[in-house]
């Protein structure tokens, strides 16, 4: 490396504060590694489906509970930021809605729909 | 000594038609799981309410069977495509990222194939 360069250096992630598009980027990334985690749970609840009964009913019955019921809403909740976020990814497939402005309010539009649909689904659940 | 010609150097480099086929089935995917994630939220919330013998009566019926499937293919194919973009910026060592890639590609191929069995047993009648 050449010292005393004059050129720009890349964020220093334990100093630089992430703006709000870089928060949501990276939690797009976590969302989807804790999603396909959660493939593993989903797959077993319905191969407990065709078992003897004994499995799903440990599911069933962990599901109701308030522990279960807080797990149920952080999964939707990761599922649903990443949908949303998804979606984001579609629109700037587009070629639109790059700039500045338009970044800023279309993150508060995901998070807010984020958490909307979150807790329509966790009361429908 | 240079023994290639320009046109041989040429042909061996560039995408073949196949640089964005990674992209396309990624979008194609997500397009796919907006409808499919509404409808998994139904399915929990049946997960939630019905006990075996009803979830096996709810899941016995072909439509209900065959999202749900809808809902595993596209959501491991696209984690496939995800988790290989997250390994290949992550892991540095082509060993080791090689081996997690097939790795994964082997987990997801399995829960595929465990969700089309159990579907199956459900179907012909638990």
């Amino acid at each position: 490396m050449v010292t005393g360069s004059n050129r720009p250096l890349s964020p220093h992630l334990q100093i630089y504060r992430l703006p709000l598009a870089a928060l949501l980027s990276i939690t797009h990334r976590i969302s989807g590694v804790v999603l396909s985690l959660g493939l593993i749970l989903l797959i077993a609840a319905l191969f407990s489906v065709a078992g003897s009964g004994a499995f799903y009913s440990a599911i069933h019955a962990f599901l109701n509970t308030i522990l279960g019921q807080v797990f149920l809403l952080l999964w939707l909740f990761a599922l649903f930021l990443h949908f949303c976020h998804g979606i984001r990814h579609l629109i700037w497939d587009t070629v639109s809605a790059f700039d500045r402005s338009t970044l800023t309010r279309h993150s508060l539009w995901e998070l807010g729909l984020a958490v909307l649909l979150t807790l329509i689904s966790w009361i429908i659940v | 000594m240079e023994f290639r010609t320009a046109l041989g150097k040429a042909m061996g480099l560039g995408p073949a038609r196949s640089g964005t086929h990674h992209w396309w089935m990624q979008r194609i995917t997500a397009v796919a799981l907006i409808p499919l994630t509404l409808w998994l939220v139904w399915f929990l919330s049946r997960l939630v309410a019905l006990d075996h013998p009803a979830m096996l009566a709810w899941l016995g019926r072909p439509w209900n069977s065959a999202m749900l499937l809808a809902y595993v293919c596209a959501a491991c194919y696209h984690a496939q495509l995800g988790l290989r973009e997250v390994i290949v910026d992550y892991v540095q060592q082509p060993a080791v990222r090689t081996l997690f890639l097939i790795g994964v590609w082997m987990v997801l191929a399995f829960l595929v194939l465990l969700a089309f069995v159990s579907t199956v047993k459900i179907l012909a009648g638990g």
